[in-house]
């Protein structure tokens, strides 16, 4: 009796695991991610004084988690991604995820402790695809809204796409991709976006 | 504010690629990228060296107070246009702030309003035009200004008769002022361009459609219809 109770115990206790990180509501992982970043980056002297590589080491253990890369780059694709083989599909979204992650640390490093603002969640709880919306705000300007489309996944809340100020960053890709695409090919699409990050790490 | 404005940002450097396939929102596109081109000379050589030595000369502090400055006259308009597209509360909640900026904000250089709660709205008569039912036209790059569309190019001319800066006088004052204002914006911008350097392939495009889906997002207040990208 003693060992099945044993058992059952630690039978819940490992299903509790997994349901830790999936019954984190989004808007409060969210928030949670932003400020442990946002902490990270006050206190860092190192990326305070310009360090990219810290902060983008930064971004890639904190942040990269709660994204679903993969889901992004087949969005910005649209019908090419149905046309490219498994391998296609890894490299871009590889190539994809560096060039996002640079810029993403260019924007973090030009923020200068400006107030966030954490809106409430409107969604049902059997929601499966909502919007998380944060506000930054600054004085003599309006504020800019930062949108999260996350969709809900077996290992939790994953973003798919942000919004700043009204702009879709996977739809903005998408004409570029599409024209990069037609004009060459998938694979040239890749090299272009290996040129891009290549000539970045450069600077 | 620099956030977005990386992405709106409509004079910087850099090479243009011409469009195989025209975009339907963007039937002019070979006389845009001419304009384009045109800016991105006149910035590089130009705006953006006087931004930077305006940067290197004026802390962020007074910077922040010219831009403030100008925000606070752009707030009688913004009410205008929030009154004459309904929004009535709004237009109220724009000309408070005016009247608190300009007096206890002395002339608008601190920005008490929002202080008080009063928030800043982004409003111009390119976005009343839209919301009256006036469809954007296609996309347009106006020499200086950078992009627009044909609707928005004819808010931004009323914009600019009716903005109060233009009867200031002696008019050595008011191109002073105008001087200024130009400056202080681009150096507030130098960031984001940077940022769009990084992350655009094609500039012209990725200024392009960020430019359109801000706008249409501006003419919605934040939301705009959801179109599903499937």
């Amino acid at each position: 009796m003693r060992t099945l109770m044993k058992v059952c115990l630690f039978g819940l206790a490992a299903l509790a695991l997994p349901l830790a990180a999936q019954d984190v509501a989004p808007d409060a992982l969210v928030k949670s991610v932003t400020l442990e970043v946002v902490e990270l980056i006050a206190k860092d002297k190192e990326i305070k004084a310009g360090g990219r590589a810290k902060l983008v080491a930064v971004i890639e253990a904190k942040v990269l988690p709660h994204f679903n890369f993969t889901a992004m780059t087949a969005l910005a694709m649209g019908q090419n991604w149905g046309k490219s083989s498994p391998e296609q599909k890894k490299r871009l979204t590889d190539e994809f995820k560096t060039l996002l992650v640079r810029t993403y640390a260019s924007a973090l490093a030009a923020y200068s402790e400006q107030k966030l603002d954490f809106r409430p969640l409107r969604a049902k709880p059997t929601d499966t695809d909502v919007t998380v919306n944060v506000r930054v705000l600054q004085p003599g300007a309006q504020a800019v809204t930062i949108d999260y489309s996350m969709e809900k996944t077996a290992s939790g809340w994953k973003v798919y796409d942000v919004m700043v100020g009204g702009v879709s960053l996977v739809a903005n890709y998408r004409t570029e991709f599409a024209n990069t695409v037609r004009n060459s090919s998938i694979d040239g699409l890749i090299k272009d976006l290996q040129k891009k990050n290549s000539s970045q790490e450069k600077k | 504010m620099r956030v977005f404005l990386i992405f709106l940002l409509a004079a910087l450097g850099g090479c243009a690629t011409p469009g195989e396939e025209r975009d339907p929102r963007d039937p002019w596109e070979g006389f845009n990228r001419g304009v384009y081109r045109f800016n991105e000379t006149v910035d590089q050589y130009v705006a953006q060296p006087v931004a930077r030595a305006y940067v290197k000369v004026l802390h962020q502090e007074i910077r922040s107070r010219v831009g403030n400055f100008f925000a606070n006259i752009g707030d009688i308009f913004i009410g205008v246009n929030n009154f004459l597209q309904g929004k009535f509360e709004n237009g109220v909640n724009d000309w408070a702030r005016f009247t608190f900026n300009s007096t206890i904000g002395l002339l608008g250089i601190h920005d008490v309003a929002s202080e008080m709660g009063l928030e800043k709205h982004n409003e111009d008569f390119g976005q009343t035009f839209g919301r009256w039912g006036a469809p954007p036209g296609p996309y347009l790059i106006l020499p200086f200004l950078g992009s627009s569309t044909v609707r928005d190019g004819a808010g931004t001319a009323v914009d600019w008769t009716v903005q109060p800066v233009g009867e200031v006088r002696p008019i050595a004052l008011r191109n002073s002022l105008y001087g200024l204002y130009f400056v202080n914006t681009r150096a507030d911008l130098l960031e984001a361009g940077r940022i769009l350097e990084e992350a655009a392939l094609d500039k012209y495009v990725f200024q392009r459609d960020a430019y359109l889906q801000r706008r249409r997002s501006l003419i919605y207040d934040g939301s705009p219809p959801r179109e599903k990208l499937e």
